[in-house]
């Protein structure tokens, strides 16, 4: 599909790192953007792609390495296709989130941050995710649910 | 008469359906910017949001008028930024993300106002990486603003240019602190950085930058559009304007509303929440936000003012309460807190990043049974060497507010779980 030519990164995700440097005074500035684009491509930011994205900025693996593993949304580990992140934050943690998160867990038989074996899904904690009125609520891929409960987490695997 | 007591919210609709430009504009949207660029110079522009009395939304409630005058900007050639904090990620708070998704044209308008009052000529929103419908809405936003005229190159044919940049974050609390999250928009790792100098001197790429909360810069077109003595007009207490003020935990409706200034926390909790669930008690709330104190159902005469809340021994914060209720233990969710803060620790200096697991461990211990008298002293002494003045940045101080009031207010809670374990 993409034609890799920057050892480990393919040709789209170094045009849209590039893309992202004009809004920047200089091109560490893009390390978060481009560990994000890495990701929107492949889940993940394996070894070889984060030595590729500080080659292509300019800094070194080790500051990269550094900035990778200080973000939450930043996964160094392979995740499912979609990642489920559930708040633990302290209104859903009163409302019951800590069963949600049992809950996914069983439904997947996976622990917290393993990869279902079907390849499909990874269950995460999350800091409070800003719905508070509507807790405890997970976000599933890109999508926050409100109100979750049994059903609703039966809802979120079409059972 | 909605417009003019609910500015902020005149355009939100119940079913979250977002305001398009022209919604915006048929509600007085962008006459706030036209009035500044048609008729006012910068100095004006900082003069009448001083004047208006609107102070930070963001927790600290700093001047916005006073802190736009302090940019230096004698050097008209040189470089300013203004960025707009839209990180929210204070646990238990909701309030920028309706802001964001629902009316995305009153948070531009207000920043390019406040561009034009320091002369910034970029402008960054940082907005959190979990906030997908907000990034969607504020991109369309933008394109909306640019095509109008209002943004870009010659705003509304002035000489004034602005590009505004919606940044996304990659998740963690720290990044609304406001150097952390310059060193962010770096790209580097958010870490605090020291103060002064002050980021209006020298802050994003050793440039004037000017860090404001979403809620802060979607007051400044109705300053601007309605006028200082009506904005003076709205509140009811001391400080100035509306606030969104909200509730969540175990009251009837949790929810965020529009309210004055000076808005009693009874009136919050007991009228627009509807109260507490039945078969359950009111044992006391976090005014706004986690990093603020406990105050207790005595307190709920207490007006939501800076000053009023922080005579209660607490804070405004955020604005947006958290409830706790007679089913949940105290101790539990204190734990919860500093589980949280402990684990969004930059790690940056050593109180804050040994200091916090430190007492996540106690609490453990406490809970599981295992604590002893004693760890209520340890806990009080941590939570003066993690206080203000002994660390880097606002973090631990305000999270070991929470736990000092815990063991103020609620030490029979934490002396049980000790004499379970003599038992």
């Amino acid at each position: 599909m993409n034609e890799p030519i920057f050892e480990g990164l393919s040709l789209a995700e170094i045009r849209e790192i590039n893309a992202e440097m004009s809004h920047y005074e200089n091109k560490t500035a893009v390390s978060i953007e481009a560990l994000k684009i890495v990701q929107k491509h492949r889940r993940w930011v394996s070894d070889q792609c984060l030595i590729a994205v500080a080659e292509l900025l300019d800094i070194s693996a080790e500051q990269l390495e550094g900035v990778a593993t200080f973000y939450n949304l930043i996964y160094r580990q392979p995740v499912g296709k979609t990642v489920i992140h559930y708040c633990n934050s302290v209104t859903c943690w009163m409302l019951g989130s800590d069963q949600v998160g049992e809950s996914l867990c069983r439904h997947l038989n996976v622990e917290l941050g393993e990869m279902s074996a079907d390849g499909e899904y990874t269950v995460l904690p999350i800091v409070c995710l800003g719905a508070c009125d509507h807790a405890p609520v997970v976000m599933v891929g890109n999508e926050l649910k409100f109100d979750i409960n049994e059903d609703a987490v039966n809802e979120i695997f079409g059972r | 008469m909605e417009i003019m007591a609910k500015p902020l919210t005149k355009n939100i609709r119940l079913d979250r359906a977002f305001a398009t430009l022209a919604d915006y504009e048929s509600t007085g949207g962008y006459q706030g910017l036209r009035k500044t660029i048609s008729q006012l110079q910068p100095k004006d522009v900082q003069q009448w949001v001083k004047d208006a009395g609107l102070r930070g939304r963001g927790g600290a409630g700093f001047g916005t008028g006073l802190k736009w005058s302090l940019v230096p900007v004698d050097d008209l050639s040189q470089t300013r930024y203004l960025v707009a904090n839209a990180d929210e990620m204070e646990p238990g708070t909701f309030k920028d993300r309706m802001l964001l998704e629902q009316d995305p044209h009153q948070l531009i308008e207000g920043m390019i106002i406040a561009a034009y009052a320091i002369q910034a000529q970029k402008a960054y929103i940082f907005l959190r990486g979990e906030y997908h419908v907000a990034k969607f809405r504020l991109e369309q936003a933008l394109l909306e603003a640019k095509s109008k005229g209002y943004l870009g190159e010659h705003v509304l044919d002035s000489e004034f240019s602005l590009d505004i940049v919606l940044h996304t974050g990659a998740g963690r609390y720290i990044c609304g602190e406001e150097t952390a999250l310059l060193n962010a928009l770096e790209g580097k790792r958010a870490t605090p950085r020291a103060k002064p100098p002050f980021p209006l001197v020298s802050g994003l790429w050793g440039k004037p930058t000017v860090v404001n909360n979403v809620e802060t810069l979607c007051n400044v077109p109705h300053i601007l559009h309605y006028g200082v003595e009506w904005y003076q007009g709205l509140a009811r207490g001391v400080d100035k304007g509306t606030k969104l003020f909200g509730a969540s935990g175990r009251v009837k409706s949790p929810g965020l509303w529009e309210l004055p200034m000076g808005t009693p926390i009874r009136e919050i909790i007991e009228q627009h929440a509807g109260g507490m669930r039945d078969g359950c008690t009111l044992r006391g709330f976090l005014p706004g936000g986690a990093s603020t104190d406990f105050l207790l159902p005595e307190h709920l005469d207490v007006v939501m003012d800076f000053e009023a809340v922080a005579k209660a021994g607490s804070r405004m914060g955020t604005g947006v309460i958290i409830v706790l209720d007679d089913k949940t233990c105290p101790v539990r969710m204190v734990l919860n807190l500093e589980q949280f803060f402990a684990q969004e620790s930059c790690g940056w200096c050593t109180p804050c990043r040994d200091g916090l697991p430190w007492t996540v461990t106690l609490l453990k211990d406490i809970i599981a049974g295992k604590g002893r008298i004693e760890d209520l002293d340890t806990l009080a002494g941590l939570t003066r060497m993690l206080g203000p003045g002994n660390t880097f940045c606002a973090l631990a101080p305000g999270a070991v507010e929470p736990l000092q009031s815990a063991l103020k207010y609620f030490r029979a809670d934490f002396e049980r779980y000790i004499a379970m374990e003599r038992a």
